[in-house]
């Protein structure tokens, strides 16, 4: 009962960048002609604008600019940086980095791409399983690069109040143990884990995904309770886009036993051999956004780039492009027209989410 | 030096809610202000910037703490999300630089609770900030929007007009330039009902951003 199936957004990557012929005659190498400015060139590659600019990877300009270096290439002696040989560059990418991480970011976004290799409107790869967990009524395994989610849904009977007879309960709940990043301690869920579980009850709210009347087997006597817990295992940034969408996933999953209600004694009887899907009615899809240095968009950013980025922002859409919400908890403010740019950005992901959900769905249906 | 003030202003066919503002009812904080939109009433306390607690000091900026107490029983996961919220809101306009390693608590307790309450807070809190006397990069304030299911729009909403809307959008709005700090909404709309809104918000808040600088003017002048 399990399949999986991936998708990555459309938009050229990196990878590409560096299967590029290496141009014949750098003009660096006219600068690099006689011995004492080399070494220094070399060493100060990272802040080497001239050098960035040639390939739109500024890593990927040093590198191999420094890669002829150690091979010796289109030099008379190379004996004085043999000892540069290696990662060497790597490793000062690396010290820029930890000294200046800002900054770091800032000279990969100008030239629109980011460290791991995305442009700023790509997605990681996104990942998703669906029946991971046999013993759950329901339940979805959702990566987006190295953050991993997991949500299991328990259905559970149990008497609804007096004032919403007819309606069942959905009880989610965001965990983030301190398993998935030193950030979180063990012990009781702390501000962000809160946080994220009020989102997603919000979006269940807002949306309708389900409706509770659904959830009803006996006016006034029995409904289901679904628990839908939602366990981050690897956190890597978005946790909000992965949990809406492992919830969905899940909830398409769910298989709940049909149950009677027996006239004469009144008992509830479940047939666990007649097993019923439930009625999704709506596919809501988190899409988040950071904001860099108050101006720039990024989206699907990872747990660096929301460390250093100033605001985030998350849109929820559905496929009728109705906004089921829009979450900005504070940072900086943006404009209407921006909001705007990441509606419409939240819009395209929903299709290409729920064409990937569809396509898992369809591949487990016994044939 | 308690003063009151009141306003009303129609907006534009939708108005909001007769507010209040008593700056400084509190003698032991370092800022504090009762704010008051209809018959939703916030009270703010701010403490700061003082020394940093244990391990919550940040090497090069104040850290910044939002407690939200509700009218009865203990907070619950609905304040928590509102104190986030909150606390990013007004980080984004606390110059907090200023005052690395130190710790700054904005204790917000809610006093009635008759609709709009998170943009009651919001309002409360900036006037908690601009009593203390904090250096702030600009003003916000909390406007909120109930659509409601005839297609009408309402500003500052009462309860009982949040629930019968199809949805409620708050929004936090910054003095400068006049752009979105902050965004929650509630229920479902379209593109075009949350431009509407975000358009009454902004202009919501110039009435607002009057409000306070005529209280904060007002204070000043008596004393």
């Amino acid at each position: 009962m399990t399949a999986a199936a991936a998708g990555r957004d459309s938009g050229s990557s990196i990878a590409a960048e560096e299967s590029g012929a290496e141009p014949q005659a750098p003009p660096y190498r006219a600068a690099t002609a006689t011995r004492k400015r080399t070494p220094r060139r070399c060493r100060e590659w990272p802040l080497a604008g001239e050098l960035a600019l040639r390939c739109r990877h500024p890593l990927a300009a040093g590198a191999r600019h420094h890669r002829r270096h150690a091979a010796g290439k289109g030099f008379r002696s190379v004996t004085r940086w043999r000892h540069l040989q290696g990662g060497s560059g790597a490793a000062m990418a690396e010290a820029f980095k930890t000294v200046e991480p800002l900054e770091y970011y800032r000279r990969f976004l100008k030239e629109n791409c980011r460290p791991d290799g995305r442009e700023l409107g790509e997605f990681r790869t996104t990942t998703v399983n669906i029946g991971s967990i046999t013993t759950a009524d329901g339940s979805a395994l959702v990566k987006f690069g190295n953050t991993t989610v997991i949500c299991g849904v328990k259905a559970e009977l149990a008497t609804p109040t007096e004032d919403s007879a007819n309606k069942g309960y959905i009880v989610p709940n965001v965990e983030l143990p301190s398993l998935c990043s030193p950030r979180f301690r063990s012990g009781p869920p702390g501000e962000e884990a809160q946080a994220a579980s009020q989102f997603i009850a919000d979006v269940i709210e807002n949306s309708q995904i389900i409706a509770k009347e659904d959830l009803c087997i006996a006016n006034g006597k029995l409904v289901w309770v679904l628990y839908c817990d939602i366990i981050c295992m690897d956190y890597d940034g978005n946790l909000l886009d992965a949990s809406a969408f492992a919830l969905l996933a899940a909830l398409k999953n769910v298989q709940l036993p049909s149950v009677t209600i027996n006239e004469e004694t009144g008992l509830s009887e479940v047939n666990f051999k007649q097993k019923n899907p439930l009625m999704i009615r709506k596919h809501p899809v988190a899409t988040s956004f950071a904001i860099f240095d108050d101006t720039l968009l990024i989206v699907d950013p990872n747990a660096e780039e929301e460390d250093l980025a100033t605001g985030t922002v998350t849109v929820v859409t559905d496929e009728e492009d109705r906004l089921c919400s829009v979450h900005k908890p504070g940072g900086s403010p943006l404009t209407g027209a921006k909001l705007q740019d990441c509606i419409t950005r939240a819009i395209t992901r929903q299709r290409e989410v729920k064409k990937l959900i569809d396509k898992v769905i369809n591949s487990i249906k016994p044939k | 030096v308690a003063m009151e003030l009141w306003g009303y202003r129609a907006m534009g066919g939708s108005c909001l809610r007769p507010f209040s503002c008593e700056l400084g009812p509190l003698s032991r904080p370092d800022g504090s202000a009762a704010f008051l939109q209809g018959d939703t009433s916030v009270l703010a306390a701010l403490y700061g910037p003082a020394e940093a607690k244990g391990n919550r000091e940040l090497p090069e900026r104040a850290a910044l703490e939002v407690l939200l107490r509700p009218k009865t029983g203990l907070p619950g996961v609905g304040e928590r999300s509102r104190e986030q919220l909150l606390r990013r809101t007004c980080e984004a306009v606390v110059l907090g630089r200023l005052h690395p390693r130190c710790a700054v608590s904005v204790v917000l307790q809610v006093v009635a609770d008759g609709g709009s309450l998170l943009s009651c807070c919001l309002n409360a809190a900036c006037m908690g900030l601009l009593d203390a006397g904090l250096p702030l990069a600009s003003l916000f304030c909390g406007v909120t929007c109930a659509l409601h299911p005839d297609g009408s729009l309402i500003l500052d909403p009462t309860t009982r007009q949040e629930q019968e809307a199809r949805a409620v959008l708050t929004f936090a709005i910054d003095s400068a330039e006049k752009k979105v700090l902050m965004a929650s909404t509630k229920g479902a709309c379209s593109m075009e009902e949350m431009q509407q809104c975000i358009a009454a918000a902004q202009s919501a808040a110039d009435t607002i951003f009057q409000f306070y600088r005529d209280s904060i003017r007002r204070r000043y002048s008596k004393s």
